[in-house]
């Protein structure tokens, strides 16, 4: 007998090899050609239109849906990467539930936006696939940048400083670039090894060279960069997971929810994956619902992603919290985690409801666990970093920090929601302002 | 229930809509089935001289314009009249009129200039037993090179000479189809009544070119790298159409003259359109070539709901309603003041109306930080440009301004008196009110 979802504990090769196909295609394939337009005839080309007030990354979305309508979508893609170079992972990636498409007039008026983000994907998947890379690079300057990170930060940095004819280093800590794009996103966002193709695809710009395997304060240091270039950008992401703080934490089976994402992206074969008959997630986040998510598909028996606070407090948007109910996935809200139960292996977490000021009520209840991912946030990593605000790096105007000649953006800034799209126009404006400071004449 | 007979110059069917002489008529198969589906009548497809057939092209006789979502609102047409031979045409209409009496069978004829040529077609086709005659004075392409069609059509004294030979050779009921392709359609519907004709039919088909293939540089639809142009129909023409009947309804000189109407008739409401507007009854063909026959159902089902809701009993009382109301510019009222009104709680804020009125017009929308759009009176002339582009039904609306209030925009008082501009101040040729 083969394994299935009613094998007990950490198994892999629970599904049948063509259910690991289906259930990590595509979310949302592209649109056909049909579909494009009459999505894109959707759109009222408001005036001064409130999804482009809502995108960080300011894409004149009016314009490039009404290029899509006449059917030029090569022409829709160049005013979307004008703006927002990885605006393919954006198209993929992004809330738009909470950023445009919420914004679109026709989400107040029928509760049905125009659907931006695939319109976007339409446009971007179209340019892409033809090899097309839309910019040049401006002449050679001479200056030198150093970007530490090479997650949507750092290359879109990287990207826009190529453009403008400095020459950049991209430094990373992991063996591919893409940062969160390559290992943090759930697969079924991004099928296909879409991030590794847009790295290629973006360094199509020209006078960027990435080093991977490279870590800042291990490989690199910050006074080196600053020596050895002109200005240095940090985009290094959050590199540690926050703890539960519960005894038995270190047991095996309970591990952080990035790693798990991290492995399953990696894997060549989903069959190889292992996961637990009962998975417990405990945190409200994307990453808490990617992990939740993927976890059902991977053929759990049993999945809870378990919340401290209500729903309405979740950082998963509503649509994402639908896409995990609609996979199967039971979400607990009001519940903190108070203990880890087990002989040596894991067996149950216990929690305790909790009102939504976080006040314990005496009332637990007790999952079984065969494998606990923790989604509770993550915290910047590192010493040899500049002065911080909290806990990220402190930052003003376009990602100037408190060292001269060193900006930073994304994830390790406290600018950000930690989204691909606010590090994307980080790491594009602090591009700017370097540019600006490297070519100040007097 | 409202009564939907039609009585069109002594010609009688169960309801106003009609099939127009195009492809869906050209044979018993089609007229049977469209009979059967609930069509009031049809005017067979263009009947041509006995002899061999005209031939059609090989490639493609139709080109289009879409809306959204592939939707047609317009096609245009290269096909020329029946290319069926005149026996196989003749006795298949004689086989439908007998086996559907109740129904109006019309036949469309299209014959060379002379008088042999149409005494001979029409007494061919009186043995039909077919209800009435239309003469195709209209189609725009192919057969008008050969001196038929709209090349009659242009010409008011070809009109009146052969609807006169038509009148003298035969007793049936004369309809005379006009195409568009004129400056002044008075001018032939005139010539249609002083020769005798029992009605004028319109519009034909309206000259044009669809679209041209960008990569072949030729217009469409494309014949072996070439194309010709058509005619146009659809509902893109029935603004023109709806023009064109009004025009002819309300000269006294043809006022009493019968309309079929046509042109982009597609739903119920556009044929009471097309008959408050003079028409006596409406002919369909773009709706019924993109939907198929069943449309007249909801034709028929809408416009017996509307008539009850109206209190209207029969299609006569429709007849001519808005005539009285379409007159000319000038005798417009001027003391009628309205300004645009937005209703706040439906707008969506898409920001239409202030870019369409700031860039285009009088600067009469305001716009605020946080997008709300208000109409700055003082410089509203009422264009209705904002209506006509607010996305939402309803939101915007031109509300008149009461007698004695003062328009901000002119600072002048709001007359309660109608009053046009024959006897403006500002009009040089104004006579003095008496």
């Amino acid at each position: 007998m083969s394994r299935n979802a009613l094998t007990p504990g950490i198994a892999a090769g629970r599904l049948a090899p063509q259910d690991y196909a289906e259930n990590f295609s595509d979310l949302h394939p592209k649109l056909d050609d049909h579909e494009a337009l009459v999505a894109a005839d959707r759109c009222y080309f408001c005036h001064d239109a409130p999804c482009v007030t809502a995108c960080p990354t300011d894409i004149d979305i009016p314009l490039f849906i009404r290029q899509i309508a006449t059917g030029t979508p090569e022409a829709a893609a160049r005013t979307i990467f004008t703006q927002n170079i990885m605006g393919g992972m954006c198209a993929r990636v992004c809330p738009v539930e909470t950023l445009c498409e919420e914004a679109c007039v026709r989400e107040a008026a029928e509760g049905k936006p125009v659907i931006i983000g695939q319109l976007q994907r339409y446009a971007t998947d179209t340019l892409m696939e033809k090899g097309v890379h839309p910019f040049t690079r401006a002449p050679e300057t001479g200056k030198r940048v150093a970007v530490v990170g090479a997650g949507p930060a750092g290359l879109a940095c990287a990207h826009r400083l190529a453009m403008h004819g400095h020459d950049v280093t991209v430094f990373d800590a992991r063996e591919k670039p893409g940062g969160l794009n390559e290992y943090g996103i759930a697969s079924y966002k991004t099928v296909d090894d879409f991030a590794a193709r847009e790295v290629d695809w973006l360094l199509g710009i020209g006078g960027i060279t990435i080093e991977t395997g490279k870590a800042l304060g291990r490989d690199v240091t910050l006074d080196a960069l600053r020596e050895g270039f002109d200005a240095v950008f940090l985009g290094i992401g959050l590199g540690d997971v926050n703890a539960l703080g519960l005894e038995g934490e270190n047991r095996d089976g309970l591990r952080d929810a990035v790693d798990f994402i991290a492995d399953l992206r990696q894997a060549g074969d989903l069959e190889n994956v292992p996961i637990g008959r009962e998975v417990v997630v405990i945190g409200g986040g994307m990453t808490a619902v990617d992990a939740a998510v993927q976890a059902k598909l991977l053929g759990a028996l049993n999945v809870s992603l378990v919340y401290r606070r209500g729903r309405e407090r979740m950082n998963a948007s509503v649509y994402e919290q639908d896409l995990a109910a609609s996979h199967g996935v039971r979400i607990i809200t009001n519940a903190s985690p108070v203990a880890i139960h087990g002989n040596g292996a894991l067996r149950e977490i216990e929690f305790e409801y909790t009102d939504d000021d976080l006040t314990p009520t005496g009332q637990t209840f007790r999952l079984p666990a065969d494998q606990v991912f923790r989604a509770i946030g993550q915290t910047l990593t590192g010493d040899d970093l500049p002065r911080l605000d909290g806990r990220k790096i402190a930052v003003s105007g376009a990602g100037r920090t408190s060292v001269e000649g060193v900006w930073a953006g994304g994830d390790c800034t406290g600018d950000g929601e930690d989204l691909t799209v606010t590090a994307v126009a980080q790491g594009r404006d602090a591009a700017e302002d370097i540019h600006e400071s490297l070519t100040k004449t007097g | 229930m409202a009564d939907l007979t039609s009585d069109f110059i002594g010609i009688k069917s169960p309801n106003p809509f009609w099939l127009a002489s195009a492809p869906p008529t050209d044979k018993e198969y089609n007229v049977r089935r469209a009979f059967d589906a609930g069509w009031g009548g049809v005017v067979w497809k263009t009947l041509g001289e006995a002899g061999p057939p005209v031939v059609n092209v090989n490639g493609p006789r139709y080109g289009v314009i879409y809306g959204a979502d592939r939707r047609v609102l317009g096609i245009n047409n290269i096909e020329l009249i029946t290319d069926r031979p005149l026996e196989v045409n003749l006795e298949e209409m004689t086989r439908v009129k007998r086996d559907y009496p109740d129904h109006a069978l019309i036949a469309s004829l299209m014959v060379p200039v002379n008088e042999d040529a149409w005494r001979d077609i029409l007494h061919r086709v009186e043995d039909t037993g077919c209800d009435g005659v239309e003469l195709n004075f209209g189609c725009p392409h192919g057969m008008s090179e050969r001196g038929m069609g709209s090349a009659v059509g242009q010409v008011p004294e070809y009109i009146g000479q052969i609807a006169h030979w038509c009148k003298k050779h035969s007793d049936l009921p004369v309809i005379v189809k006009l195409t568009p392709n004129i400056t002044d359609i008075r001018k032939p519907a005139q010539a249609a009544k002083d020769g005798g004709a029992d009605a004028v039919s319109l519009i034909n088909t309206i000259n044009s070119i669809t679209s041209v293939d960008l990569d072949l540089f030729a217009p469409e639809p494309t014949i072996d790298g070439q194309g010709a142009h058509g005619g146009y129909c659809g509902p893109a023409v029935k603004p023109i159409a709806l023009n064109m009947v009004a025009e002819i309804a309300r000269d006294p000189a043809t006022a009493d003259l019968p309309i079929s109407g046509i042109g982009g008739v597609t739903t119920w409401r556009d044929a009471a359109e097309f008959m408050a507007l003079g028409a006596g009854n409406v002919q369909v063909c773009t709706a019924a070539m993109t939907y198929g026959f069943k449309i007249v159902q909801e034709m028929i089902s809408g416009l017996s709901q509307w008539m009850d809701e109206k209190g209207l009993t029969d299609t006569g009382q429709i007849v001519g309603r808005a005539v009285p109301n379409t007159v000319n510019w000038q005798d417009l009222n001027l003391n009628y003041v309205t300004k645009a009104v937005i209703d706040q709680d439906a707008c969506i804020k898409c920001g239409r109306c202030y870019a369409a009125c700031e860039d285009t017009s009088h600067q009469a929308i305001s716009m605020s930080e946080d997008r709300v759009f208000e109409v700055i009176d003082e410089e509203c002339v009422a264009c209705n440009l904002c209506v006509n582009v607010c996305p939402v039904e309803g939101c915007i609306t031109m509300e008149q301004m009461a007698p004695g209030a003062v328009d901000p925009r002119t600072g002048k008082v709001v007359e309660k008196e109608y009053a046009n501009w024959t006897t403006h101040p500002n009009n040089p040729g104004a006579c003095a009110a008496e």
